[in-house]
């Protein structure tokens, strides 16, 4: 089982929490808050498990990671779920976005936090690992994303007002998101 | 408050122009998301964040309450609401719009409104009962969209009571057309298999059809739940092995789409789950793991291609292989696998490599041997994860010659992490292997003073526990207590003459008793200067005051002589006026018995013997004082549940069916001790909450009753696997081949030669030479020379090992002589009472020696056997008359219910169901339903030609307890007899089905011992007996219990009565009591064995049976209202 899906940024910014586990609010406030402390200490060349900590369910849990750029893909899991197998379903993850987004970037994650987790649903559902065939995936978004073309051409638009403000200069939004590095890197296969 | 104002203003323009353009506002109502994520990165503090995010939710809160926002307006308030949720501000008040969204809007609303409520509520939030209508209303759906969108959210949380709503129409979507919906509809039955596994028992076949689908999607979804399933129950889907191997093999070969490939491994996550499940179905089943052997082979060879992902499959192929019955050939291969691993530089590779050698290292500690290097590499590398892992695979090849190296490694890492999970575990493990490894004293209390100061008071309760246990037991020989005892109060001593106000509370504790009870042990100690030091604890700031009531139960023991009595009187009379009344009461204690040294002697014995200390948990002392208080009048005491309940009643409207005015009767009283976990009985509840205080400030002797032995002298008692140590048991001989053999000696020999070239290098080498000392038992090379392997240290004083053991071994003990020709006897006179189906000539030979039966007969008779086999009687009646053998097969059940005991002939029982059979044995059972208990009768039939021997059967369940009745471990059996053990079954927690498992071992004149396994299943009903109350009784009882269920029944309606009717039915096959009916609604009664109870209210309603059941125990309800259904449907 799948107990919770956090992705935050480099200053463990939440940019999307799912739990498939019952926590409270506030706990799981906490529970990012220390995942974020656990990983982001972590520097690029150790291993991508992390164990212990008592925080989701005691001994019986850890926790697999990828960093990207500026994100930090976290699963937490039973131990009923293959260490490798998770990460790549990671990449998986990664990959798809990437292909949703069309060169995906921290943006699209905070302005498209619904469609993220639409995406999410079709590779991940209630906690079991639902589908990885990344075609599979897409063509599963793609039927929704028709759906809304036919509800009165109204997805031009969030794509148009993310464009815009991609291509706004803004210069008051930086200090958390660091534009620079913006881009998630999809590289074929990271280090690990 | 202005700022609100403001903002409703500012917000209001957008409102507007939003209704009249569609287009625009799309735009506009993203920006406000964007205005809010600009916001807040723009903010410095947290605190202003804080006041933004509050400011846009009352703005959020005013738009969704207004009748005029649009379902679309509406949409988009949602995703700023989820946002604002995500980073951890409540907005509770948008619950209830997220389940209208998702009720009113059209698909893409809805599918917004489904994500919020999947995100904002949990499976027990009262508003998600508001969701099940529209959720039954999508999945009848044409849009396949709606179907998906509420098959998910159903996946993601569905209130429980609420699943038999919407469980046909799930169901029903497995034979969709459509491949995704088949394949999310395996998943939320899954989920509902997790939370309600009752709810789903009826449509088990239909997982197998999910299996079975031809979309290769839908067959891995199944995957979960068997895997799932598998994990409960292996023995129950043996059955499946067969085709879980086909599809491997199938997925390994390539067959299926090129679209399941990942980097070009054919579906890697599909073989992943397989192979877990196969690991599951072969553990310790030599003939199940028969069937994988090739395909596992098969797996390993083409998972040979340098990615991620394969090194994913081939892990769980090894680990496979070590879990299943091992087979020689593919131990080697794995092993090579995992050398793969551990070598590699890929530091996740080398991170499951740890974990692979540390899951077979107890089978194979060969294996350690040969990467030792690497494995000191890794201790030092600077990932604490690695680490740690290190550790843990240490641990498991630790033995008394490298117990010191490692436990300092441990300790080392234990200084430098910070983590409170890690801490609590390693401190654990140290203090095991202190205790099973030490070699000496004062390295033993030097280790465990570490533990403490380091374990602090994090570590689990029952370290100090058993270290205090192990010191006040003692060992063997008493000198070696007293050196043990006199070295720790040295070395307490000296701690706290140093800085005590640095340790941790629990150690202080742990001080301070062995303190109390050994300084005496210091000739030269006056017991003042220990006083001394202990009122200096007292005075500290840190110290808890539990801690303090341990220094003054120290010090009321060490009290004596004048100076000594004078440090008490001081510090008593600073206490006596303590806030706190514990310590109040310790410091009383104190100042009296300082004053009588006789009542001190005779309150706390020193040295004494400690087991005759009994606690009267019960209370009984005071029953007198209650009575008195009773017939002055005083109420009786009720436990607070039952107070409160009456208060309720008082106050409030009952609402309650049967609510009979209650009177604090007796009998009320009694059910509700009943109840009571402690089973005080209701005079000494009266009392209650002064036992809890006496038991609390740690009274003359330890309390060790009710805690959980961990540590034993075999190690750690619990966590060992009785299932992994038989599996290494059972490796064979051609794993610790010869080659491995030598490269684990010339591992040893070369490590004293090698050539000192590097400094570092060498270190290295010392260090593998001294962790891995001693895992080559055939040739101790040893370098720190210890020739012997040191024996056992601390050894548990004999005399309290043995009463635990001889408890638990009762059954397997090997008993005398005498016994055994007792149990012949009995056997014989067993076999020979059914003279009708045996043979003539044996059973007047038989029944000759029964008719004689006494001792000598017996006697004679087990001397021929002894002496002579092949003189045997029985051998020889065979012989002469074949045809017998076959006439006892054939009307195999009727003859084995001959068998049946005298004293349950008369009752109901269940057919006789075959267990296990192998060409010698065969195992049969039924149980047969007495008034007060159910019986397991097995059957051992032995049908070889031969006698068998030493027979060994043992019977256990996990949900059941199980006694056996009656005298008979049945030792021998002769050839073609038949032996009947009894077992008394009690629940232990309600199940719908409920297993026995158990193992005979038996011994055949040629053969060496074999073992037979075998399960028995029963349904619950069997455990049902009616309940006689009346209606009086009923209604009391019903308010006394807490667990309850509701459902509907379908009625039996082609009677005059159609309740009687269905009543009837349902006591006629399940034993239910009838207790009244009155027109349209019927009450009805019964308990599970051992009191029990379950209450049944019926009414006809809608042409259906509308039950409502409560019972004081949890989930026998839900059990019971399966097994009403199931009666209901077979009538």
């Amino acid at each position: 089982m799948i107990k919770a899906i956090l992705i935050f940024n480099n200053h463990g910014k939440p940019r999307l929490i799912r739990f498939y586990q019952y926590f409270a609010e506030d706990m799981q406030q906490q529970i990012i808050r220390e995942t974020f402390h656990l990983v982001s200490k972590r520097d690029d060349n150790v291993c991508n498990f992390l164990e212990g900590g008592s925080l989701i369910g005691g001994s019986d849990y850890k926790l697999i990671y990828r960093h990207y750029a500026t994100l930090y893909f976290v699963f937490c899991v039973d131990s009923s779920e293959s260490e490798l197998g998770i990460l790549d379903l990671i990449q998986v993850f990664v990959e798809t976005l990437d292909k949703c987004f069309e060169n995906v970037c921290e943006l699209d994650l905070i302005f498209h936090m619904d469609k993220v987790h639409y995406i999410l649903q079709e590779v991940v559902m209630g906690g079991m690992v639902l589908e990885t065939n990344m075609n599979e995936i897409v063509a599963q978004v793609e039927l929704q994303n028709r759906m809304e073309k036919s509800e009165g051409g109204l997805s031009a638009a969030p794509a148009r007002a993310v464009s815009a403000v991609k291509n706004m200069n803004l210069p008051e939004i930086p200090r958390n998101i660091n534009i620079g590095d913006i881009n998630i890197k999809v590289p074929s296969l990271s280090p690990f | 408050m202005s700022d609100v104002v403001e903002k409703t203003l500012t917000a209001l323009p957008s409102l507007l122009s939003l209704d009249s353009q569609p287009g625009s506002a799309k735009l506009s109502s993203t920006s406000k998301l964007g205005s809010l994520i600009r916001g807040i990165t723009e903010l410095t503090s947290k605190h202003e964040e804080e006041k933004l995010i509050q400011r846009e939710l009352l703005s959020i809160k005013e738009q969704v309450a207004s009748p005029n926002t649009t379902m679309r307006q509406m949409k988009e308030l949602m995703v700023r609401t989820i946002y604002c949720e995500m980073l951890g501000y409540e907005a509770s008040f948008s619950y209830i719009h997220a389940i209208k969204l998702a009720q009113q809007g059209s698909v893409l609303e809805k599918r917004v409104g489904y994500l919020a409520v999947s995100l904002f509520l949990n499976e027990s939030h009262e508003l998600l009962l508001l969701l099940v209508n529209t959720v039954l209303k999508d999945l009848q759906s044409t849009n396949l969209i709606e179907v998906c969108m509420a098959l998910t959210v159903v996946s993601q949380m569905f209130p429980k009571d609420m699943i038999p709503a919407i469980l046909p129409l799930v169901e029903e979507k497995l034979n969709h057309p459509k491949e995704i919906i088949r394949r999310k509809a395996v998943l939320a039955l899954y989920k509902f298999y997790l939370i309600a596994p009752n709810q789903v028992q009826h449509i088990h076949n239909k997982f197998r059809k999910a299996l079975c689908d031809k979309d290769p999607g839908v067959m891995t979804a199944s995957l979960h739940i068997y895997l799932q399933m598998i994990q409960e129950n292996p023995e129950g889907y043996k059955d499946l092995t067969g085709s879980f191997v086909t599809i491997l093999k199938q997925v390994v070969g390539g067959k299926l789409p090129m679209d399941f490939n990942y980097h070009s491994v054919p579906a890697p996550w599909l073989q992943i789950q397989l192979l877990r499940i196969l690991s599951l179905l072969g553990k310790n089943d030599p003939s199940t793991s028969e069937i994988m052997y090739e395909v596992l082979d098969e797996s390993l060879r083409r998972a040979g291609m340098n990615h991620n992902i394969t090194y994913a499959i081939l892990y769980e192929c090894v680990k496979c292989i070590y879990t299943i019955h091992p087979k020689s050939d593919l131990l080697e291969k794995a092993a090579k696998c995992i050398g793969n691993f551990v070598l590699s530089p890929k530091i996740n590779l080398k991170y499951l490599g740890l974990k692979a050698l540390t899951y077979v290292v107890q089978q194979d500690p060969k294996l350690a041997l040969q990467h030792q290097m690497t494995i000191i590499e890794c201790l030092d590398h600077p990932d604490l994860i690695i680490k740690r892992e290190t550790l843990e695979l240490l641990f498991r090849i630790t033995n008394a010659q490298n117990v010191t190296v490692i436990v300092e490694k441990m300790l080392e890492f234990l200084r430098i992490s910070k983590d409170d999970h890690n801490t609590i575990d390693l401190v654990g493990k140290v203090a095991e292997l202190a205790e099973k490894y030490a070699p000496d004293n004062e390295w033993f209390i030097e280790t465990m003073n570490t533990v403490f100061s380091i374990g602090g008071d994090v570590m689990q309760p029952d370290i100090p526990n058993s270290f205090l246990k192990l010191l006040s037991e003692g060992f063997d020989s008493v000198e070696e207590d007293r050196k043990l005892r006199l070295f720790a109060v040295n070395s307490y001593i000296s701690l706290l003459q140093g800085e005590p106000g640095k340790l941790p509370q629990r150690f202080l504790q742990v001080i301070s008793w062995v303190l109390g009870e050994y300084s005496y042990l210091k000739e030269d100690l006056e017991s003042a200067a220990v006083l001394r030091l202990l009122a200096k604890l007292l005075d500290m700031k840190n110290s808890s005051s539990e801690t303090k009531s341990w220094v003054f139960m120290a010090m009321t023991k060490l009290c004596e002589g004048t100076a000594g009595v004078s440090v008490a009187q001081e510090v008593s009379e600073t206490y006596s006026s303590s806030m706190d009344t514990v310590l109040r009461q310790r410091a009383q204690e104190l100042e009296h018995l300082s004053q009588d040294s006789e009542l001190c002697a005779k309150v706390l014995p020193r040295g004494g013997d400690r087991e005759h200390v009994e606690v009267d948990s019960s209370l009984s002392f005071l029953d007198g004082f209650v009575s008195e208080a009773l017939a002055a009048g005083a109420a009786p005491y009720k436990p607070p549940h039952q107070r409160q309940e009456e208060l309720a009643q008082a106050k409030v409207l009952s609402l309650e069916p049967y609510s009979l005015s209650l009177p604090i009767s007796m009998s009320s009283c009694s059910i509700t001790d009943r109840q009571s976990p402690t089973l005080l009985s209701m005079s000494s509840g009266l009392s209650g909450d002064s036992t809890d205080l006496s038991h609390k400030g740690g009274s003359t002797t330890l309390k060790l009753d009710g805690v959980k032995r961990v540590w034993g002298r075999e190690g750690y008692l619990s966590q060992k696997e009785p299932v992994e140590e038989s599996a290494q048991v059972e490796v064979p001989s051609p794993v610790r081949s010869p080659n491995q053999q030598e490269e684990g000696d010339s591992s040893h020999s070369q490590t004293p030669t090698v050539t000192p070239t590097l400094g570092c290098e060498q270190e290295k080498q010392q260090l593998a030479s001294s962790l891995f000392l001693g895992l080559s038992t055939q040739s101790p090379v040893c370098l720190m020379g210890k020739s012997e392997p040191a024996p056992q240290r601390f050894r548990r004083k004999a005399k309290s090992l043995n009463t635990s053991e001889q408890i638990s071994n009762s059954l397997i003990s090997s008993p005398s002589a005498v016994d055994n020709l007792l149990c012949n006897n009995l056997l014989d006179s067993s076999i020979t009472s059914e003279p009708d189906l045996s043979p003539p000539e044996r059973t007047t030979e038989l029944t000759t020696a029964n008719g004689t039966c006494n001792t000598e007969t017996a006697l004679t008779d087990s001397g021929m056997k002894g002496s002579n086999p092949a003189l045997n009687r029985d051998n020889s009646v065979d012989a002469t008359d074949p045809p017998s053998h076959e006439d006892m097969d054939r009307p195999k059940n009727v003859c084995l219910m001959s068998h049946l005991p005298a004293e349950l002939c008369g009752l109901a029982h269940s057919e006789i169901t075959p267990l296990c059979t192998n060409q010698s044995l065969s195992l049969s059972a039924c149980h047969v339903q007495k008034e007060d208990s159910l019986v397991l009768v097995v059957f051992i039939n032995n049908c070889s030609d031969s006698d068998i021997q030493q027979t060994r059967i043992q019977v256990d369940s996990e949900d059941l307890e199980v006694s056996c009745v009656g005298d008979s471990p049945v030792e021998e059996l002769r050839s073609l007899s038949v032996a009947v053990c009894q077992y008394s079954l009690t629940v232990k927690r309600p199940l719908v089905n409920v297993e026995v498992v158990g193992m005979i071992s038996y011994q055949l004149p040629v053969v060496t011992t074999q073992e037979l396994q075998f399960s028995y299943k029963l349904p619950l009903s069997s455990f049902i007996r009616p309940l006689m109350v009346s209606t009086e009784e009923y209604g009391t009882m019903w308010l006394a219990f807490s667990n309850d269920t509701k459902q509907n029944l379908t009625l039996i309606s082609d009677e005059q009565e159609p309740l009687a009717a269905t009543l009837n039915v349902l006591r006629k096959k399940l034993q239910l009591h009838i207790v009244e009916i009155i027109g349209m609604e019927g009450i009805v009664a019964c308990s599970l064995l051992q009191d029990q109870p379950c209450l049944m209210h019926c009414r006809v309603h809608a042409g259906t049976l509308a039950v409502w059941l409560r019972s004081p125990t949890p989930d026998l309800p839900d059990c019971l209202i399966y097994h009403c259904q199931r009666a209901l449907q077979c009538h």
